[in-house]
């Protein structure tokens, strides 16, 4: 029984007909679901701090208000995905618990520091941008909520990396200071950035059986290819060089070589020791505890109301 | 723990179509519900109304009765237009 | 610079824009740290409604002085210059102190543009027909909210309630005219005195329904509209114009 289940159900996927919440799925598809879903909420989440530190300094009323709507934006994002996670039989608190507790993760970028404005436009045109080449793909993903809310989240996601290289050309074509500013960003964040893809396709252990189920449509180190090809171009625009003596165009390839990434600093900033690992999680847990009263007064309150409705029926 | 109720939010997009379903959220009562889905899922213009429901409320069917719901639909081609032979110099119809 | 309207009209505009800076400011803090992912929304749905009313009244504002721009006012001004109520600059402290701001604002709020609404100035009225869509809205949500933490759990009516207290005595200057009201009142018939007893009396009602009390005796504070601030607005105003301090004169 549970084997002509299995087979009917990859049987589905090979057609490309997507699973939905009620339907059959096998226990460890369910189990990736939750994993990677949650992580991805998490990191909306926990993405809102390194940004949100620089609304309330931004340079001007325009950047200000698109900060404002940007950062806001990924608390969207955080709940769509949180929502998609939820048909999974999961419940938000569940999910919020894992994460203060350290048993999920979410996206090791944002345990690095935000220090000048700089940043935030590197954050939209590097870290959006290897995003949107992640995300992209997980629209076609064979679960539909996770699709669904995914399509959302890259229609919004594309406003973001346009107002993050709108900042940084402002400062390219602005004065000395503003221009090192950039550079010294740029120099900071390009290799987190390639990280962000995930570790080299024969250290993956999940993408195989991800790949399968088609959650997962292309390797990590495919889609960091497509990010270094694209960033090469975009760096020109800007005016600024890309921190790898490496970086060169393969002929016989058709794409640009890359110098090798430091996975030791990957895996020890994913193991906690990154320099903002500590600060995010106990910013996001500070939140949740004081909002505990809140949330509890507006239960009560409801409870209440819907009493004294009840009793005006009677 | 102290989780509010969840809702799942339809929008009409614009006048003249169909409420869709876009998403769920958390809300502690209808008031909130409403004004929430506003915020969450009307950032960009995307509604002119919005129908709010617990979920818990909703009542589906079981996939597994699928067949019997909806293959039935399958061997009944009489009910669509291509099933009709007619000449091809007969227009607008 | 030479401005082109008379000053106290200028004041007036300034008076409104600084009061939506201040507050979307402080709102705007929330961002990331609300207590339910859907609130975090709500509230910055909310200060970016603030901030843009903002910018409407610094490019109006703007547009009557030479070489001004929408960020002349906020960025280069200091404490002194600016004309908000002091209420707004209060520190966002905990949900309730933050909500309890906005409702005893929201509130004013809706009246003074309705008012404005029914004035004789063009283009204040323009700017505050688009606002008051928002801020229905804001009321709605501050003072629903008002009734959730009032009526909800001991602890948060404990709550709600010293903010309320703490509050209130911010709330006297709304009506105190300064000469840029008088001057309003006279030429353009926007009075704030008038709407007054209208405020108190939707106050009371929401407090009411919140089972919270109308605090007694009050001494109100005042200074805002003649830029004598709390110690509050300067700590607010170092973060907001730290780039442009640090950086001067350049594009961004």
């Amino acid at each position: 029984m549970e084997n002509s289940m299995a087979d009917k159900f990859q049987q589905k996927i090979d057609d490309d007909i997507r699973i939905e919440p009620r339907d059959w799925m096998p226990e460890a598809y369910r189990k990736t679901l939750i994993r990677q879903i949650s992580q991805h909420a998490h990191s909306e989440i926990v993405g809102m701090l390194p940004e949100g530190n620089w609304i309330t300094r931004a340079p001007n009323l325009r950047r200000k208000v698109a900060l404002l709507a940007k950062v806001q934006d990924e608390a969207g994002h955080g709940l769509y995905l949180y929502s998609a996670c939820e048909t999974l039989g999961v419940s938000r608190d569940e999910l919020i618990n894992q994460l203060h507790t350290g048993k999920a993760k979410y996206s090791s970028i944002f345990n690095y520091p935000t220090i000048t404005w700089a940043d935030i436009g590197t954050i939209g045109w590097l870290v959006d941008g290897a995003a949107i080449m992640n995300q992209v793909p997980l629209c076609r993903c064979s679960y539909g909520p996770y699709a669904r809310a995914m399509v959302k989240v890259c229609k919004e996601e594309s406003f973001h990396q346009r107002q993050g290289f709108e900042i940084l050309l402002t400062l390219s074509k602005g004065t000395e200071a503003q221009r090192q500013m950039l550079q010294d960003s740029v120099n900071r964040w390009w290799w987190p950035s390639m990280m962000m893809f995930g570790p080299n396709d024969a250290d993956s252990p999940h993408s195989a059986q991800s790949m399968a189920w088609k959650i997962k449509r292309f390797s990590n180190d495919e889609l960091r290819q497509r990010f270094v090809d694209m960033c090469v171009d975009q760096a020109k625009i800007l005016n600024v060089t890309l921190p790898d003596p490496d970086l060169k165009w393969n002929e016989e390839r058709g794409h640009y070589d890359y110098g090798p990434i430091d996975w030791d600093e990957f895996w020890n900033v994913v193991k906690g020791n990154g320099p903002c690992n500590r600060d995010r999680i106990e910013t996001r847990v500070n939140a949740y505890e004081k909002g505990a009263w809140v949330r509890e007064a507006a239960s009560a309150y409801a409870e209440k109301q819907a009493s004294k409705k009840a009793i005006q029926v009677a | 723990m102290n989780d509010w109720p969840l809702w799942e939010v339809f929008i009409r997009s614009k006048a003249g179509l169909h409420h869709r379903h876009v998403g769920s959220l958390h809300a502690s009562d209808e008031a909130m519900a409403l004004e929430n889905a506003r915020d969450v899922y009307c950032r960009r213009m995307e509604g002119v109304s919005i129908w709010i429901v617990k979920s818990e409320e909703i009542v589906a069917n079981n996939p597994e009765n699928s067949e019997a719901l909806f293959d039935p639909a399958e061997n009944k081609i009489y009910r669509h237009p291509t099933f009709y032979d007619l000449p091809d110099n007969l227009k607008h119809m | 610079m030479a401005i082109h309207c008379n000053p106290l009209l200028h004041q007036f505009i300034l008076q409104l824009a600084d009061n939506a800076l201040v507050l979307g400011h402080r709102i705007s803090e929330w961002c990331g740290h609300g207590p339910v992912l859907e609130q975090d929304i709500a509230l910055a749905n909310i200060a970016l409604d603030h901030i843009g009313q903002a910018r409407m009244y610094y490019q109006l504002a703007a547009s009557f002085e030479d070489g001004a721009t929408e960020d002349s006012y906020p960025y280069q001004r200091d404490v002194r210059g600016f004309r908000n109520l002091l209420l707004l600059e209060m520190e966002n402290k905990d949900f309730g102190y933050t909500l309890t701001r906005s409702f005893f604002y929201d509130q004013f709020h809706y009246l003074l543009l309705e008012a404005i609404i029914q004035s004789d100035h063009k283009a204040l009225k323009e700017i505050a027909s688009q606002a008051i869509k928002e801020v229905r809205y804001h009321c709605r949500y501050s003072s629903d909210w008002m009734k959730r933490l009032g009526d909800g759990t001991e602890e948060s009516h404990q709550r709600v309630q010293k903010a309320v207290d703490a509050f209130y005595m911010y709330t006297g200057e709304f009506f105190m005219p300064s000469a840029a009201d008088e001057y309003m009142a006279a030429e353009f018939n926007i009075n704030i005195e008038s709407i007054k007893e209208k405020w108190l009396e939707n106050i009371q009602a929401v407090l009411q329904e919140s089972t919270l009390a109308m605090p007694q005796d009050t001494w109100f504070q005042k200074g805002g509209k003649t830029g004598v601030h709390t110690e509050k607005l300067g700590f607010l105003l170092a973060e907001l114009q730290y780039i442009q301090r640090a950086y001067p004169n350049m594009n961004w």
